[in-house]
């Protein structure tokens, strides 16, 4: 399922996850999205691209334009798979036994 | 990086199962969530009141970026040190209700033990809201950041 995979690390990214947003509200070209942050052009198009490789955003030509659109059949994917939750607790989990491994040398 | 805590969620059953392998000894695992000031520092969350044993019951409450207080509560069945605890967990003023908790702790080795959290909801549809739950917020934050950027813009 590597397909999948990519899709998780598409959205780990915070601009990544911002640009699915704002395309999300309507589509884009890519200039539009990229006035909408500091990074530079280059930066937000290589976002742009694993996006699209992952089929969250889709290209439509709209006369001499390039629009990106959401796709929201690839989200809701994401959206019923369980991987954000078990990171949440794999990261509790990490911290508890961090903080038991300094307290067992404490002692 | 590996990630050691298993998640399995059956597609239309209301309950879920965590599981987790700590190369840490069962004492000093069960340790973790017996002591309050432990319990604070790896949930993140202050403790209010936690009364480990039958009948007894917990309070955490944290405080968001905003300075919002989130509270959590329930009330123990069981406490057996070592062995295992049964309890309710709520996030108060939320849709999300109460839930049911069984905690197994297991010896493994000498110095490995393992917790296996096995959760009840009282419906499929809660249950599988409470797992989008941190993809949502997630998102939220992705929205918060570009009201931030577009508020640079005006």
């Amino acid at each position: 399922m590597d397909l999948r995979r990519d899709v998780f690390q598409a959205i780990a990214d915070p601009t990544r996850r911002a640009i699915i947003a704002l395309v999300a509200l309507n589509a884009m070209t890519p200039s539009a999205i990229a006035e909408k942050f500091d990074s530079s052009r280059q930066t937000i198009s290589k976002h742009i691209q694993i996006l699209t490789e992952c089929e969250l955003l889709r290209q439509e030509q709209t006369g001499r334009e390039i629009y990106y659109h959401f796709n929201p059949r690839k989200m809701k994917e994401i959206a019923d798979f369980i991987e954000p939750f078990r990171n949440l607790w794999d990261d509790r989990f990490n911290k508890l036994e961090s903080i038991m491994k300094k307290y067992k040398s404490k002692k | 990086m590996e990630r050691k805590t298993k998640i399995h969620a059956e597609e239309g059953k209301q309950e879920l199962l965590i599981t987790r392998e700590f190369d840490l000894p069962l004492a000093l695992l069960f340790k973790a969530y017996e002591d309050p000031e432990i319990v604070e520092q790896w949930m993140g969350t202050k403790v209010l009141k936690l009364d480990n044993k039958k009948h007894g019951g917990f309070r955490f409450e944290t405080t968001d970026p905003k300075g919002n207080k989130h509270r959590f509560a329930g009330v123990i069945h069981e406490f057996i040190a070592n062995e295992k605890i049964i309890r309710t967990f709520e996030m108060e003023n939320t849709p999300f209700g109460v839930q049911l908790e069984f905690l197994e702790f297991t010896r493994l080795t000498d110095e490995t033990s393992r917790l296996n959290m096995h959760i009840v909801f009282r419906s499929i549809d809660l249950r599988d809201q409470l797992l989008k739950l941190p993809f949502a917020q997630g998102i939220n934050m992705a929205h918060n950041r570009i009201q931030e950027v577009l508020r640079k813009l005006k």
